[in-house]
């Protein structure tokens, strides 16, 4: 038994990549909350928003690479990544004036808006794979690697290696930051008390004389900047391509869903409980067991309880067991 | 112009549009629109009974139409030789077990009362009834997979004739539908579309990796026709007179009527769920089902059960996407898991429906042949569009090979457009319900 060497290996194949996964689950999550807590619908296209805005990134980074200019050890991406959020904050706020706004007025049923985003996913999706083409993109550069295995194995002595990647670090730290001024933003200023308090009760928010459309308009700039960091952290990490994003749909919805829709703590909580989900089923226990198990009482199989082709159903299933047994989440989100 | 001239009207401009592709391009070509045409509509009748008559958002067509897919696999093709005794019945075993645990779970869950105990021994069964599964199931897939793997590796099916699998497709929809609807009706509507969503990745998922069960993404190639084949056809020298007599020669002749034959199957089809769903919309079960639309809590005061007959409308739409899926893999005779799209499956069936006039069935059946025109004609179109505009510039410029290469990808947008164009200015579509 080696408990030090199987931590570390544990470490190094699920937290790790875990923790990393959550936060741009979380990311993603959370936009996805946000259009649900002031518009009242779940935004099909908001996977293909991160696509979208990823790609600006990777336009953007690739011109600055041409012209020489690097950001130190860190990826260029970093620096093209406000760029991007203008870019996209562009692009939400055209596309509500020009498809959901009427609907708005005419006040139509959620499952009209619905409709209406999966006809804008379609767009969004059409509109990168014209400009990008729908191969692999690389745009990750600077150093691999905040710790690479083989350091870690000298440092340590120990047998097992734990590898932590650079833009899984970026990510977690990039994540806590947008958390935290997201949140001081909604609990701290004007316009974010007014974001909930039209949350909460829109009548009596309009009442109070908030003006809907400026609420409206200020969700979608911070959908944008959420979007678009998670699209390009998500691309970073794993890598750039316009059709998986409409796939990370479903996670990023089971998170929301699994928090509570319309609840921002929900949506970060839901987002690690279905990327740690994921990835403990999917992952191979037999190498942290062979650690763990007495000598001789080593597990023979691969001890993968899912392969991970269905990494899909893993957030499915939890997300059917939430709608049967809590369907407003596990933190309050707004049910009907 | 009265509603009948009208809708008449609307028809016979895209008979005139096939039939100039007939003459245009090739008669096969056109027969082969006509044929996808009606499977399309028929896809579109079951959309409609589901968005049009009860207001549900179905998200996950493409996976109904891929288990109709599998069931042509599972009916149509020969069992594979000696795959039922190295594995066949262990993956039998191990399903009823894994069915066995979920019943066990459910009955703890019901029979327990509440609380830490409860909790600890469903657990235990579901964890317990998991390995167990899967130490049945791990073996006997491996067996499977090692018969004759380039050619089989599979089960195969129990060669029946192949039109079976249209009910059976069906029934395997109205099954997944069933367990989507119990968990997911009844709550807000946007659940529905997400669970759809989901369990429409998961199906293409399985059919992509349980190579025991569809091949994978080797395919199963070959599935036995219901019709018979042109070669046969031209072997016949009976078949061959006639095709010259009516001035075809044996090739041509030969694939035109096999075309033909699946026209008149699929025309039958097609016409007797119109008939069905004519029926159901103007009987007191329709009336009902459209009140709950428009006023589920008006009619929920009237004593209607909504959740029941959401889940019914939506077991019901659904098998017909079943169905609809195992007559399009008849008539491709072969299984493809890769090619299922969100955008070919889902996402252009509900252009159809919206676009011919929801709730509206003939509007449907108009939407699936008017789409499905479309959907052919647009890639060439956008590439005629590309080539235009890139006209002066020259060869070997990056942005005309990028705009040439890049319109493959007009349809997406092209269709989002649509849909949302007709949402905004049209939203009760070419043929509005009455």
């Amino acid at each position: 038994m080696d408990f030090l060497n199987a931590f570390v290996a544990l470490a190094n194949y699920v937290l790790v990549p875990g923790i990393a996964y959550g936060s741009q689950l979380a990311l993603g999550a959370l936009g996805v909350t946000l259009v649900y807590g002031i518009l009242r619908f779940s935004n099909f296209a908001h996977g293909d928003t991160m696509a979208l805005g990823a790609m600006s990134a990777v336009l953007i980074t690739w011109g600055f690479q041409a012209i020489g200019l690097h950001l130190w050890v860190l990826p260029t991406a970093l620096l093209a990544l406000p760029f991007a959020i203008l870019l996209t904050i562009g692009l939400l706020l055209g596309t509500d004036r020009v498809v959901y706004r009427f609907y708005r007025e005419k006040k139509a049923k959620p499952v009209i808006f619905v409709i209406v985003s999966l006809g804008v996913t379609f767009i969004y999706n059409g509109i990168t794979r014209f400009i990008i083409g729908s191969d692999d993109k690389n745009f990750l550069d600077g150093e691999r690697f905040i710790i690479s295995a083989r350091t870690f194995k000298k440092m340590t002595g120990l047998e097992e290696g734990l590898a932590i990647k650079t833009t899984q670090g970026l990510t977690v730290i990039t994540a806590i930051i947008v958390v935290a001024v997201l949140f001081w933003f909604l609990n701290k200023t004007r316009s974010g008390k007014s974001m909930r308090a039209y949350s909460d009760n829109e009548d009596l928010a309009l009442l109070s004389g908030i003006n809907p459309e400026r609420v409206v308009m200020i969700t979608w700039i911070i959908v944008a900047c959420l979007a678009t960091t998670a699209g390009v952290l998500y691309g970073l990490d794993k890598s750039f391509k316009p059709f998986t994003y409409f796939q990370l749909l479903l996670p990023i919805f089971a998170s929301a869903i699994v928090g509570g829709l319309g609840n921002p703590v929900g949506a970060i909580a839901g987002g690690f409980v279905i990327a740690f989900s994921e990835v403990t089923i999917t992952y191979a226990w037999k190498k942290v067991l062979g650690y763990m198990m007495p000598a001789g009482m080593e597990p023979d199989g691969l001890v993968q309880l899912l392969s991970t082709d269905y990494k899909f159903a893993v957030s499915f299933v939890i997300l059917l067991i939430v709608l049967l047994f809590k369907p407003t989440g596990l933190f309050k989100g707004q049910s009907v | 112009m009265n509603e009948t001239l009208r809708n008449t009207a609307l028809f016979a401009i895209i008979a005139a549009l096939i039939v100039y592709t007939g003459f245009a391009q090739s008669w096969n070509a056109a027969l082969l629109i006509i044929s996808m045409g009606l499977i399309s509509s028929i896809m579109a009748l079951g959309v409609n009974l589901q968005w049009g008559f009860a207001g549900l958002f179905n998200v996950g067509i493409m996976g109904f139409v891929a288990l109709g897919g599998l069931a042509a696999v599972l009916i149509g093709m020969p069992a594979t030789e000696g795959a039922w005794s190295a594995g066949g019945w262990g993956i039998l075993g191990a399903l009823l077990l894994g069915a066995g645990t979920v019943i066990a779970a459910v009955q703890v869950m019901k029979r327990m009362a509440k609380g830490w105990r409860r909790t600890v021994v469903v657990l235990v069964v579901l964890i317990g009834g998991f390995f167990l599964f899967r130490a049945v199931f791990d073996p006997s897939v491996a067996a499977v997979e090692a018969v004759n793997p380039a050619h089989t590796g599979y089960l195969g099916g129990l060669g029946l004739p192949v039109i079976i699998a249209w009910p059976v497709g069906g029934l395997f929809a109205a099954g997944a539908a069933w367990v989507i609807g119990k968990t997911a009706l009844g709550l807000r509507s946007d659940y529905l579309a997400i669970a759809t969503l989901g369990i429409a990745e998961i199906i293409i998922a399985v059919l992509k990796n349980e190579d025991w069960l569809s091949r994978g993404v080797k395919n199963v190639i070959g599935i036995p026709r219901p019709v018979p084949y042109e070669i046969d056809l031209q072997n016949n020298p009976g078949f061959v007179e006639r095709a010259a007599g009516f001035g075809f020669d044996p090739v041509e002749g030969s694939t035109l009527w096999v075309k033909f034959l699946y026209i008149v199957l699929f025309a039958a089809v097609l016409l007797l769920l119109l008939w069905m769903s004519q029926r159901a919309l103007n009987s007191p079960w329709g009336r009902m089902l459209r009140a709950i639309r428009d006023n589920e809590v008006a009619a929920e005061a009237m004593g209607k059960d909504v959740t029941a007959r959401h889940l019914q409308v939506f077991i019901l739409g659904s098998a017909i996407c079943g169905i609809a899926g195992a007559m399009m893999t008849t008539l491709d005779s072969q299984l493809t898991p890769g090619s299922y799209q969100p955008l070919r499956f889902t996402f252009l069936i509900w252009v159809m429906v919206i676009v011919g006039g929801s709730g509206n069935n003939f509007g449907a059946v108009l939407g699936g042949f008017l789409m499905w025109y479309l959907w052919v004609m647009v890639e060439p179109m956008g590439l005629w569009l590309m080539n235009m505009i890139t006209y002066g510039m020259n060869d070997g410029y990056w942005l005309k090979d990028h705009l040439i290469e890049s319109a493959a990808h007009m349809r997406l947008m092209t269709m989002g457009a649509v849909l949302l164009l007709v949402l905004r200015f049209s939203p009760r579509g070419l043929i509005p319900e009455k």
